[in-house]
């Protein structure tokens, strides 16, 4: 296997292995070094010891590289301010029968789902340099010890750093038995070392997708049926021929049209005056008060998949001394990626050579290949950093998009970079869903029986209708799941879930299922507890004795914000808990809400137990990140449909959470070392319904339906 | 033709006069560290200075930046790395994707330039521009202790 390289700014068509250097000067003198040895296929030594380990996974600001680097160059005992890493190409991985695994990067997978594999790299990696050192010296490998990049025999007070010892031990076999370290023993899994990928995205040199350049290249712009599912019919090429820098204007499948040009700019500006006409299918009187009618028609429907069962919830909210009620409602939300959707794409008669920001490597070169109608091999995937990722860059629609545009003018290497209005038309939304929820209170106040009915879209039904079971999408209920809701000593339980199919194209969003659920079911707690005139937080730990490390991490973080302390005047708590994706969260929220209805979040407080802590700082990181996402859809995100098409169309219209609109973020991580949880997405699901919970305390207001934007706080 | 300062160097550039100056500095002078995220002012990806003015670049047409001295991220230190933003930047790891961070740091620049010790209040007003990882907590942070 060879490996190409490139420098910052040399030409994006390496091949197969990108280089992300860490953060360090050195980083500038990385072209043209002595000849690296690999070390099994996950760590590369270098002769002067900096060591760059493959990451399979892609990054999108996530962290989850460097996670991984630590995982590998820990079982190494490398010297981690040595260590940087580069990513695997997918055709390489495919050509090497996928021995680096999966490269899909969602669910926040990208660590838990490696960390046997990648540590067992890193510990083969290290089995070889001492194999390497006690063949030199003659002595058994049992005497030799590793740290910090160095091999050491005691007994004769010899050394050996890894970089003299790379070219040997890479002509050993690869071990395959090897031992993962203890955590105890661990040295840089744990620690809240820096990212490896930071200097460059300080300084405007790290490369996106939508920075690529190649030469000889052309710019599109994509303009795709503003109503789902309809098609085009025709446009009128001639009305915009003779603006400056245009050279195509192509159909792009049957669903779109392309205006390609010598620049991007000239590109879009000539196809926004490009006459279209388009056939909605039939689409085009499809509102969201017709979509909001049809999902309610799930709330009562006796036809739905059941998520859990125990007991007999019916009978028991039937002869409950008081019953309760709700019914709660979250919309569309678009993803808004920073870096718009956008694939270079090249295709000649028989191959494929795409640049792709992706979540999935793999389904990339599927998709490329297919789209341009070559054999798998044919194709290749140069991986670029994503400028976000949050289950957008999952889907393939836009690889599918620009190949099939550069299959027009073959040869050519074409960029297709969609405008922000056309990236929010055309996403795959987090799914529209309402939840009724009804429980019934015995005469002390306590809870007998709770009833959740999902009704709305599911993702599963619109992406891969063969996977339902029984016609029933599992996902729907995550957080609300036997494994995974938290309050099992509820004796009557029922949660089911009613399709309600729409023509609005659906997909995986940041913590997409448990953020919906968890504001239906702990807002509707804490109802609950109100209507039985106990603490929320005493109510919730009374349902918990069957699930306790939800409760110790409710306990935990209502602990460190001082439930129940004093605070200033005017200021109200709320608080929470979740488990989903792996890891168990929960969040307390202090708000104000004026005179006038104004909502000032002072402050939130987060807890989660991911079980391993890789890496503490970027968890932080990664908290801070969900809340701004998560409080963006509770303060302002809602995709509305009107006509059959998407209303908003770029941040005017499409509100977002900037910097004003963020609270202080305190987070504790109380890892309990005994499964592997997620990061990215789990504690996005608590952000919004502490923060409801809180408004209550505040205004005495239950909003059951989102955005707030759309909502009047003033006190009731 | 149009003839730009664009980081202490003379550039000339042959465009419509009404393009804005973010593809210009992008499609014709290719420098790709100024991003595209809305096009209409909204995100402040495309943050460069203009005489020191923090300007988003998708709505300035070129036309209209005359002999103005056009400071883009590449710009902003000889080394990329050593101005007090990037090394606040540096050192709380404020970066997660990257993609908004050239206009978050052109943007604090500006600000600190201004207003050497800013309030919270006087961060939450100059520092609009979007970032959808949320590293909005850390820029402020490394705000602060880049105006020390
Ligand atoms: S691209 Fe200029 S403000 Fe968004
Ligand atoms: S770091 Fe990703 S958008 Fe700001």
């Amino acid at each position: 296997m060879t490996l190409e390289r490139r420098g910052f700014l040399a030409s994006v068509t390496a091949g197969a292995f990108t280089l992300a250097w860490s953060g360090r000067a050195e980083a500038n003198a990385i072209t043209g070094d002595a000849a690296p040895s690999e070390l099994g296929i996950w760590a590369v030594v270098h002769p002067d010891d900096r060591i760059v380990v493959r990451i399979a996974r892609s990054e999108m600001g996530q962290g989850t590289a460097t996670g991984l680097a630590q995982l590998v160059a820990d079982e190494m005992d490398a010297d981690w301010t040595r260590v940087g890493i580069e990513f695997v190409a997918p055709h390489v991985n495919l050509a090497a029968k996928r021995a680096w695994g999966e490269m899909s990067t969602g669910g926040s997978r990208g660590i838990r789902a490696s960390v046997d594999y990648v540590r067992k790299g890193g510990a083969a990696a290290r089995a070889m340099l001492i194999q390497a050192a006690a063949a030199q010296w003659g002595v058994p490998a049992s005497e030799c010890t590793a740290s910090l990049s160095t091999v050491r025999h005691e007994k004769s007070a010899r050394w050996l750093r890894y970089g003299e010892l790379a070219a040997a031990a890479g002509k050993l076999p690869v071990p395959t038995d090897v031992a993962v370290k203890k955590p105890s023993e661990w040295t840089i899994i744990g620690k809240s070392v820096k990212r490896l990928d930071t200097v460059d995205k300080l300084s405007g040199r790290q490369m996106y997708g939508l920075d690529v350049q190649l030469p000889g290249m052309l710019n599109g712009a994509i303009a795709q049926c503003p109503v789902f599912g309809g098609k085009l019919v025709s446009f009128d090429a001639k009305a915009i021929a003779a603006m400056r820098g245009v050279r195509h204007v192509l159909a792009v499948g049957d669903t779109a049209v392309a205006v390609v040009a010598d620049k991007y700019y000239q590109a879009k500006t000539a196809l926004a005056k490009l006459p279209i006409v388009w056939d909605e299918a039939g689409h085009g009187n499809v509102s969201s008060a017709g979509i909001a009618t049809f999902v309610a028609s799930g709330l009562d429907a006796a036809e739905a998949g059941i998520g859990l069962r125990q007991g007999d919830a019916r009978a028991a909210i039937a002869t409950a001394a008081k019953k309760i009620e709700a019914t709660y409602g979250t919309p569309f939300l678009a993803h808004a990626t920073m870096e718009p959707m956008n694939c270079t794409a090249l295709v000649t008669a028989d191959s494929v050579e795409v640049w792709v920001p992706t979540q999935n490597g793999d389904a990339s070169l599927a998709a490329a290949a297919e789209a341009a109608g070559v054999k798998l091999d044919r194709a290749k995937v140069h991986k670029m950093l994503l400028g976000g990722g949050f289950g957008r860059r999952g889907q393939q629609d836009y690889t599918r998009l620009a190949v099939t545009l550069a299959k027009q003018i073959p040869g050519t290497p074409v960029k297709l970079v969609w405008t922000r209005e056309e990236d929010i038309q055309h996403d795959f939304y987090r799914p529209i869903t309402q939840c009724k929820l009804t429980a019934g209170l015995d005469a002390a106040g306590t809870l007998t029986g709770l009833h959740m009915r999902l009704s709305g879209q599911s993702i599963m039904a619109f992406a891969s209708p063969a996977t339902l079971e029984n016609g029933v999408d599992p996902r729907m209920f995550q957080s609300a799941s036997a494994e995974e809701f938290g309050y099992h000593a509820i004796p009557n339980l029922l949660i089911g879930h009613a399709m309600r199919n729409t023509h609005v194209p659906v997909g995986p969003w940041r913590g997409v299922n448990t953020n919906q659920n968890a504001i239906y079911i702990e807002c509707f707690i804490d109802e609950l507890a109100h209507a039985a005139g106990k603490d929320p937080l005493e109510f919730r730990r009374a349902l918990m004795g069957r699930n306790p490390k939800n409760r110790a991490i409710l306990e935990a973080v209502a602990a460190k914000a001082g439930w129940g302390t004093p605070l200033p005047a005017g200021v109200h708590r709320g608080l929470c808990q979740n488990h989903g994706y792996g890891s168990y969260v929960a969040c307390v929220a202090e708000v104000s809400v004026s005179a006038k209805g104004d909502l000032k979040i002072h402050r939130l407080v987060a807890g989660t137990n991911p079980g391993f802590a890789v890496n503490p700082q970027q968890i932080d990181a990664q908290i801070d990140g969900s809340f701004a996402y998560g409080l963006s859809a509770l303060l302002y995100g809602e995709i509305t449909i009107e006509k059959g098409r998407v209303a908003e169309g770029n941040f005017d219209t499409y509100q977002v959470a900037r910097m004003a609109d963020m609270p202080k973020v305190e987070t504790i991580i109380v890892p309990t070392g005994d499964f592997w949880g997620g990061v990215g997405e789990p504690t996005i699901a608590v952000a919004a319904p502490a923060v409801l919970n809180a408004i209550f305390a505040a205004t005495g207001k239950r909003i059951r339906q989102l955005p707030l934007k759309n909502q009047d706080l003033r006190r009731a | 033709m149009i003839t730009l300062q664009v980081n202490g160097q003379t550039r000339q550039v042959d465009v419509d006069p009404e393009t804005p100056l973010l593809w210009v500095i992008r499609e014709w002078l290719g420098m790709t560290g100024t991003k595209f995220g809305c096009g209409i002012a909204q995100c402040g990806a495309c943050s460069v200075h203009i005489d020191g003015e923090v300007m988003r670049a998708c709505s300035v047409p070129v036309g209209s930046v005359g002999t103005g001295k056009i400071t883009t991220i590449e710009g902003l230190s000889p080394d990329g790395l050593s101005h007090k933003v990037q090394q606040a930047w540096l050192a709380l790891d404020v970066p997660q994707c990257g993609y908004c961070q050239s206009g978050q740091i052109m943007a604090a620049a500006a600000l600190l330039a201004h207003t050497p010790k800013p309030t919270d209040a006087e961060i939450d007003e100059a520092m609009t521009n979007i970032c959808r990882c949320g590293t909005y907590n850390r820029i402020r942070a490394a705000i602060h202790s880049a105006a020390g």
